[in-house]
């Protein structure tokens, strides 16, 4: 008996040292592609010329990869680390792995919120700041948590809740187009790009901004591994077993909104990366313990966007595609496909 | 204001109401229990069993009173401190995806480990003892979401074994689970009571186990506590048909169990039995909806007491004398007043001479007389 527990509990250490090295390499992978390819092609023995000899190089290829490429991929990385942390966090609020900050209308509201304020400023003062934008956001993604969460009281059907969601996510949508229809010339160009999301324009300061919130919380989500492993077992046997249940679920809820707020704040919504990554994460480690998940939604995450970015950038080159299309055509057969699953299982009891 | 008798005890519940928004649903609960005791709370469903369970638990605020453990009042402990004392086990279901059992049940080593809920070797140590006592080696890899109802029942106790706790609070332990597991549960529990002096405090609804398990009973019914006892004083035929409302002599304290409605109407058969052989007939009889009278039977007859709960005349005679002439009258006219008269076979010997009388009666007045079942069930009376 104790050999068979052996064999199997070093057969998932394997599987885990193994799925964190594909990710390991995927990262690698996904970046060199990233700066390699695009409009302007940069060789592999280019790229690591410039990154050892930066003074010997034509000053062309160095801007484009400093300036335009490389912040762009590296904001790709965190935003989508976030995202699907964010995802991670609501699945577990609620114990239901179709569960992410878009379907639920949660960056949708945000995005309201934030363009309503933006517009709103733009006709005051010339520029707005990255943390006024951000906090924004952030107040935005909480308002709607809070709406989402009023019917969540009501609503204990996923798939109902699933609906208002999207509800909430047209009427947002709506109305902030409607908005962007008033503002001035100048900013309808940005806005509506930004609306549908985009990594596109990523600055250092972007960078430096997002990375900054996105990989604090990160740390503080994976120090509550402890108790989100027991919170999945329900309220009852968590709070028998010492966990205060109302910090964590407001922790969860914060940490998700400040994720999904910075991500709406510096690409705009979006859409399914929160569900598909988690729950790629959870098939391919085949385990429900965060103290593993979390790393892996997180880097996943990371990976998962840096590869839809470049294939939104590349795929109809010089056209570019906006970041949800490319993670909706993933993401939304991933999300019918649990959503079967389920109601699979629910008819089979 | 403590007594010296709580101050001494495990647990004690002063003056404790509980009940859901503020609102009162059970008043007025006090118990106490020694270390190593283990007390069983039985009434009807909806009676507030749960309740009461989740407000010792902590689950649920108490609307008033306190509940103490070790003499310190529950309120003002720490979770932590209350996660080392007391484990649970809940009717909630809730089967996490892609968890192994063995993982649900390192969850019960949660309060003991150190920030990121690492297992040592003593935990994963105590993990595999507590699957074992369970018997549950078998499916211990096994996921969650992949087991049966009562695989998974034993998982949770185990998951609750594991968090060696002093106090363990137990919501209907037995359901799901088949009568094999449900006497393995409760010995176990009883073991534990006994050899670890761990204290438990649940709710059954096998009124014939709890009586068999429990040192203490609570019949807990709708708005107050019906009985608190010792089981030799609450089992008695009275007590618990009062609180399940069953009809008088549906509860055998004798058997501990319980017999279906009896048929209702006149009756219109009259079965001879005693020490055992008239059993049979009484249910096939119940389950035809064919009302009977019952006799001659000595009071401390088998027969006597399922014949009570289901016939509609029982003849019976004091314990240990011989059936009289008293008897004997009641008898024929019962046999008088039906055509078919049931011949059950029980030897006769001196008390029940007058029996062998009575069939001899009913032949001469031409009833007839019928003596295996499936002549009975072929009848159709």
């Amino acid at each position: 008996m104790k050999g068979v527990t052996m064999t199997l509990s070093r057969k998932n250490t394997i599987r885990t040292v193994l799925v964190f090295a594909a990710m390991a390499v995927l990262f690698v992978c996904a970046a060199v592609w990233n700066i390699s390819i695009g409009s302007v092609k940069i060789s592999f023995g280019q790229i690591f010329q410039i990154l050892t000899h930066p003074d010997t190089v034509d000053m062309t290829a160095y801007n484009i990869i400093f300036k335009i490429r490389l912040p762009r991929l590296l904001l790709a990385a965190v935003l989508g680390g976030a995202l699907s942390l964010s995802g991670f966090l609501l699945q577990t609020f609620f114990r239901n792995p179709i569960a992410g900050p878009f379907v639920l209308g949660i960056s949708s509201g945000a995005k309201m919120f934030l363009a309503i304020v933006l517009i709103a400023l733009s006709q005051r003062v010339s520029s707005v700041s990255v943390g006024v934008t951000v906090l924004t956001a952030f107040l935005g993604s909480m308002l709607s948590m809070l709406v989402v969460l009023a019917f969540a009281g009501k609503i204990k059907n996923m798939s109902v809740l699933l609906v208002v969601g999207i509800m909430i996510s047209y009427i947002c949508s709506a109305v902030t187009d409607f908005f962007i229809n008033f503002a001035n010339d100048s900013d309808i160009v940005n806005l509506t790009h930004w609306s549908h999301g985009s990594f596109s324009a990523a600055s250092w300061q972007d960078v430096a901004v997002s990375a900054a919130i996105v990989l604090t919380t990160a740390l503080a989500v994976f120090c509550l591994s402890k108790p989100i492993s027991v919170y999945a077992l329900g309220e009852g046997y968590a709070g028998s077993l010492g966990i205060r249940i109302k910090p964590l679920r407001i922790a969860l809820i914060l940490f998700s909104s400040v994720l999904s707020a910075c991500v709406t704040a510096f690409a705009g919504p979006i859409s399914f990366v929160g569900i598909a990554v988690p729950h790629i994460a959870r098939t391919v480690l085949k385990t429900s313990k965060p103290i593993l998940l979390i790393p892996a939604c997180f880097f996943g995450g990371a990976v998962f966007c840096m590869l839809c970015d470049l294939a939104a950038r590349t795929i109809f080159a010089p056209v570019e595609l906006s970041i949800s299309t490319v993670t909706a055509a993933i993401g939304a057969p991933i999300v019918i496909w649990l959503m079967m699953q389920r109601r699979v299982k629910h008819s089979e009891n | 204001m403590k007594t010296e008798k709580q101050r001494l005890s495990k647990m004690a519940l002063d003056n404790l109401s509980v009940g859901y928004h503020k609102k009162a649903l059970i008043e007025d609960i006090s118990f106490s229990l020694q270390p190593g005791e283990i007390l069983t709370l039985i009434g009807p469903n909806g009676a507030g069993k749960s309740t009461i369970l989740k407000s010792i638990s902590k689950q649920l605020a108490a609307i008033s009173g306190v509940v103490m453990i070790d003499g310190h009042d529950m309120q003002a402990m720490r979770s932590k401190d209350i996660a080392r004392k007391m484990a649970v086990m809940l009717t909630n279901r809730t089967r996490p995806e892609l968890m192994s059992c063995t993982e649900l049940v390192s969850a019960g080593r949660y309060p003991y480990t150190g920030g990121f809920g690492l297992l040592t070797e003593n935990d994963k140590r105590i993990v595999e003892q507590a699957i074992a006592t369970v018997h549950a080696q078998s499916f211990a890899d096994a996921l969650v979401s992949e087991i049966s109802d009562g695989q998974l029942q034993r998982i949770l106790l185990a998951r609750a074994l594991c968090q060696e706790p002093e106090i363990i609070v137990l919501d209907e332990p037995t359901s799901y689970l088949d009568v094999k597991y449900k006497i393995e549960l409760l010995e176990i529990l009883r073991s534990m009571a006994k050899t670890k002096h761990i204290t438990v405090v649940m709710s059954l609804h096998e009124i014939d186990l709890a009586e068999k398990v429990s040192d203490k009973i609570v019949c807990v019914k709708g708005d107050h506590i019906a009985d608190y006892g010792a089981p030799h004083e609450i089992f008695t035929d009275e007590k618990i048909s009062a609180l399940y409302d069953l009809e008088t002599g549906a509860f055998s304290a004798l058997f501990g169990s319980v017999e279906l409605a009896k048929p209702q109407g006149k009756a219109r058969c009259f079965v001879i039995g005693g020490n055992g052989y008239g059993i049979p007939f009484y249910r096939v009889l119940q389950k035809e909806g064919i009302a009977f009278s019952a006799g001659i039977l000595a009071e401390n007859d088998v027969d006597y007491s399922v014949a009570r709960a289901l016939a509609q005349t029982v003849i019976a005679a004091a314990a240990f004398s011989v059936f009289g002439e008293e008897q004997i009258k009641a008898a024929k006219a019962q046999i008088d007043a039906v055509e078919v008269i049931v011949h059950a076979g029980c030897p006769v010997a001196d008390i029940n001479r007058a029996n062998t009388l009575l069939l001899e009666y009913a032949q001469k007045s031409g009833k007839t007389i019928l003596s295996n079942l499936e002549e009975l069930t072929e009848m159709r009376l």
